[in-house]
């Protein structure tokens, strides 16, 4: 309801209505640190939620895409059981490719295990299938029930057991990163209500002269209001930027990264902290005018 | 305008005023008097709704107060213009600020009134004084400042607590004959006093009544004054 231009007279604000309130040096300081201090540590935050959420959903991705079928079967069923499973496979719609690892290529998994002079010929070592998945991929139940049914000795592993946790562990740190920012948010909420109850206190007897010729409540909470929205907004804009630099300053997530060198911003998720100045801004308004209010309830 | 029925005013179980009815009605002229501590300052807050009745009715403009919310009693006070015996100022504004206060919190524009604030200035004698800052101001300036800030907004009510204390007898006749002349316009005066002389001369020139708070009730005064 009128949003914008009420936001914009807030900004532009009436210079008579502000020299009503004498300026507190004390809690204007507190305020503007606070707000920078707060938008510094939600940059942090924010970084983190994001890239967490990129993390969870690359794993998800890339692990959701292969699977692996194990073929375990008596030595002249082997080749047999094996060709069955790839025909199935070329009949199943979401399957993209699938291909046997041949020897060299299960030795080299092995390897790590058994040193690379295993005799892997010799070896009654399960046959491995390796499935590549489209979009939409297929339906694991339905390949389950088949390769049972043609292959006895195969088993579907789609990694879903072990790639759960991992992409979990990264939504909840995503989570974890957006309640920072929203205890960030509260904190800074209670410093400014904090703030503004100082500079009402110190103002009661300001407040009390132009109650007294007639002013409404609202005039009285909008000369307060404005100036710690302001404070906040050119706090949260310093600490904002400074995050923002300090974050551009971590080390690049280059190739076999880990987890912490990928912290930051990719592309449009720089924009994201550009939102958290405007929210403290909002924090800032509706934190000072319930606090002015409050304290004009007990002014006649 | 202002109208108490049987109006009471208790605080911490003390009644301070009993059963007061009082009407200020268009172009009437009140002088109110008592002793010290007798509750004249009380009844006037009472009436400039800053302080509730604990009995009784008090109605403003035709509404009772008991049922305005707090917009409608800061619209009821820019129809009221009050001097108070402590003359609060916002002391880091300049005179002429803050005889114009009203003027702003009520929203109007200053420059459409500018011709009255320059003459409320020169008539109580603080044009010289304009950029001076409250605590800056004597006794007696502060006074003429306060009652300059009341009529800004040209009230239908005019509330003063002993406004000619720290006024020599020439400005206090100065104050008289505005708030005359106002009263002549219809303005409802009620001037809380201990000033016979200032009472004997008002009623040498409008019909004035005078009433005396004692005990916590109003009577009419006598020939005594």
């Amino acid at each position: 309801m009128n949003l914008v231009p009420r936001t914009l007279a807030l900004l532009r604000g009436d210079p008579r209505a502000d020299r009503v309130v004498p300026p507190t040096g004390f809690t204007a300081h507190l305020t503007v640190f606070t707000a920078a201090a707060m938008a510094f540590l939600a940059v942090f935050a924010l970084a983190l939620s994001l890239a967490s959420a990129r993390l969870a959903d690359r794993w998800g991705e890339a692990l959701a895409q292969s699977a692996t079928i194990r073929i375990s079967a008596p030595a002249d069923q082997l080749a047999v059981q094996t060709a069955a499973v790839l025909r199935v496979l070329e009949e199943t719609p979401g399957v993209v490719s699938a291909r046997q690892l041949d020897d060299a290529e299960q030795a080299r998994l092995l390897e790590p295990f058994f040193g690379p002079d295993l005799p892997i010929g010799s070896l009654p070592l399960p046959r491995l299938v390796e499935v590549v998945e489209g979009r939409p991929g297929y339906d694991g139940e339905g390949l389950r029930l088949r390769l049972r049914a043609e292959a006895p000795g195969a088993v579907l592993d789609d990694h879903s057991r072990w790639r759960r946790p991992l992409v979990a562990a990264a939504e909840r740190l995503n989570r974890l990163g957006l309640a920072a920012i929203g205890l960030i948010s509260l904190a800074m909420a209670a410093m400014i209500t904090l703030a503004a109850n100082a500079a009402l206190s110190a103002n009661a007897q300001v407040i009390g002269v132009l109650r007294l010729v007639g002013a409404r409540d609202a005039y009285v909470a909008r000369a307060f209001v404005r100036r710690f929205t302001l404070r906040a907004l050119a706090g949260a804009a310093a600490g904002t930027g400074a995050g923002m630099a300090a974050v551009a300053l971590l080390p690049p997530a280059g190739e076999g990264a880990g987890f912490l060198t990928g912290l930051g911003f990719r592309g449009a998720g720089w924009l994201a902290p550009l939102l958290i100045p405007p929210v403290a801004g909002v924090v800032a308004f509706w934190a000072t005018r319930a606090a002015a209010f409050r304290a004009l309830r007990e002014v006649t | 305008m202002i109208e108490l029925r049987d109006v009471s005013y208790s605080y911490g179980g003390e009644a301070l005023l009993r059963d007061l009815s009082l009407d200020l009605g268009p172009g009437s002229f009140h002088f109110l008097t008592g002793p010290s501590g007798s509750g004249k300052t009380t009844l006037l807050k009472l009436m400039y709704l800053e302080l509730a009745a604990t009995g009784g009715t008090v109605e403003v403009f035709g509404r009772d107060a008991a049922g305005l919310g707090r917009d409608d009693i800061a619209m009821v006070r820019r129809r009221i213009g009050i001097v108070h015996q402590d003359c609060r100022f916002l002391d880091h504004l300049p005179v002429r600020d803050n005889i114009a206060l009203p003027l702003d919190t009520a929203g109007q524009e200053r420059q459409g009134h500018q011709g009255e604030l320059d003459e409320l200035l020169s008539w109580v004698g603080l044009r010289p004084r304009a950029d001076a800052t409250p605590p800056e101001l004597s006794g007696g300036e502060r006074q003429r400042a306060a009652l300059a800030r009341a009529l800004i907004l040209s009230p239908d009510v005019i509330l003063a607590d002993e406004p000619t204390g720290n006024l020599d007898w020439e400005m206090s006749l100065r104050l008289l004959t505005l708030l005359v002349e106002l009263n002549r316009l219809g303005k409802a005066i009620l001037i809380a006093t201990h000033d016979l002389n200032l009472i004997r001369q008002a009623k040498a020139q409008v019909a004035a009544r005078v009433i005396r708070i004692r005990s916590g009730r109003l009577e009419m005064a006598g020939a005594d004054l």
